[in-house]
């Protein structure tokens, strides 16, 4: 019995603000920025959009690739870390507007950037275990960013959803082995009530984002028996266009080998839908018999690794997805800074 | 705009999933739901029923001088949609940068509708996306 990816849906908005409109606002060099980060531009919000929205639609995709009847869906877990409430959790709302029934486990989770690949790593032992037929696990964010932060030009809006479950017939890509890699790591946090996170800096980097992709990455090679030569794709978490080519390299992955998966220099860091978006744009190229390797990563800090292999099924089920690179460039409605602060409510009236 | 959990609540299902109602006993479909069928009368035999949000703009209007509750939207776009199966609907139609058209083709998207300030509900609802 195949356990993995049934289907995926990936979903952000056609909103884009570029780098340059950012900087001419703090008077920086947009040239280094753009250098410095890999970066030309990020996804916005509209005004009337949220991480749950933002959740339904990639979800709903999810569904309608995956061929499923939503009320066989036995799980929803829903990763992010701009969920719209405090209390009242988002993944009723999406587990609702699919029309999963009530008949289904649901919860929220919260680990930064890779609560979503947490809830893929929940869906899938609930699925192996028989507990459940599918489970559907999302990551979806509308990041906030200070304004004059250098997290300004990268925190954007997106999500990722993925159908988890088991059958040789379904499953388009097995999930062959996962693991996490996790520690105490104050790099990134947002206190309850705070409207924008803080983080250490230069500090997010080595002991952060580095240290715990190449943690985990390692042991699943060691465990596994496997190493960068067996992957035809990595993708790593993405919080700029130039952490995963730096991480790609320390792992022995060649540029090639990631290039299809890197979408935040076009999108910016989606948080908890970056790697899950990444690896949807990986799976609209892969071949049967490909193997994809995907490690996100979360501050506070934790890593999960997967082994994936695209199976024959992944051909039946192609006309029914939305391709990442056409919604990248489908549609697209630059804003300037003032409407980016509008739409974020960044602007108090009162 | 309501202002109770339990308005909301009860409208959830049409909402988010544009879910009226059907009389099997003559096969008319409407949006929003009712009670008692428009033809048959006593003889109604209501269920529920699903749209699939696919429809075409028969006519719009553009909102320039909106209501409190939509003024950050402004301007924006309300149109009625007749749904591929039958029923016409209105709904905001969502970025339409001034390219709606009568017989243009939408599909419903899943956006907030209103907020209740900082504290209060969200009401999460269909709109439009012009495809």
């Amino acid at each position: 019995m195949l356990y993995g990816i049934v289907g995926y849906g990936v979903y952000f908005p056609v909103y884009r603000i570029k780098v340059e409109e950012i900087a001419s606002v703090w008077h920086e060099d947009a040239g280094s920025i753009k250098k410095g980060l890999n970066i030309t531009e990020k996804t916005v919000p509209a005004i009337d959009e949220d991480a749950a929205t933002i959740a339904v639609e990639a979800a709903r995709r999810a569904v309608s690739h995956a061929g499923i009847d939503a009320g066989e869906i036995g799980a929803v877990y829903c990763g992010s870390e701009s969920h719209p409430y405090a209390v009242k959790p988002t993944s009723t709302v999406v587990a609702t507007a699919i029309g999963a029934g009530n008949n289904v486990m649901a919860a929220d989770l919260e680990f930064a950037c890779k609560a979503g690949t947490a809830g893929m790593q929940i869906a899938m032992g609930l699925a192996k275990s028989g507990m459940i037929r599918y489970g559907l696990a999302v990551g979806s964010d509308t990041s906030q960013g200070r304004p004059g932060d250098a997290l300004e030009y990268t925190a954007s809006a997106g999500g990722g959803a993925y159908v988890i479950g088991g059958g040789k017939d379904e499953v388009i890509a097995e999930i062959t082995h996962t693991l996490s890699f996790t520690s105490d790591t104050p790099d990134f946090w947002r206190r309850e009530g705070a409207s924008f996170p803080s983080h250490g800096g230069r500090f997010t980097g080595e002991p952060g984002y580095f240290k715990h992709i190449i943690g985990a990455t390692k042991r699943l090679f060691e465990v596994t028996g496997m190493e960068a030569s067996d992957f035809d794709y990595a993708v790593f978490h993405q919080p700029n266009g130039k952490f995963p080519i730096n991480v790609a390299a320390r792992l022995g992955f060649d540029m090639k080998k990631i290039e299809n998966g890197l979408v935040t220099p076009m999108i910016g860091n989606t948080y908890s839908g970056s790697s899950m978006i990444g690896l949807a744009a990986t799976l609209d190229i892969a071949k049967p018999g490909e193997k994809i390797l995907v490690t996100s990563f979360g501050s506070g800090a934790g890593s999960d690794s997967f082994a994936i292999e695209v199976t024959e099924n992944i051909e039946k089920n192609r006309g029914r997805s939305v391709k990442v690179r056409d919604l990248i460039e489908k549609r697209k409605i630059y804003v300037n800074y003032s409407t980016y602060l509008k739409n974020r409510s960044s602007i108090r009236k009162k | 705009m309501e202002r109770s959990s339990a308005n909301l609540w009860r409208k959830i299902n049409s909402r988010y999933n544009l879910v009226g109602c059907k009389c099997q006993n003559c096969g008319t479909l409407y949006f929003p739901s009712r009670v008692v069928c428009r033809k048959c009368g006593r003889d109604s035999k209501i269920t529920e029923a699903k749209f699939s949000g696919n429809g075409v703009i028969s006519s719009y209007t553009n909102i320039r001088v909106p209501p409190d509750s939509f003024k950050d939207e402004a301007p924006y776009t309300i149109a009625i949609v007749k749904l591929d199966e039958g029923p016409s609907v209105e709904g905001h139609v969502v970025e339409s940068g001034g390219e709606v058209k009568i017989g243009s083709r939408v599909r419903a998207v899943f956006r907030k509708m209103y907020v209740e300030g900082d504290e209060g509900l969200i009401y999460y609802h269909y709109k439009f996306e012009l495809v």
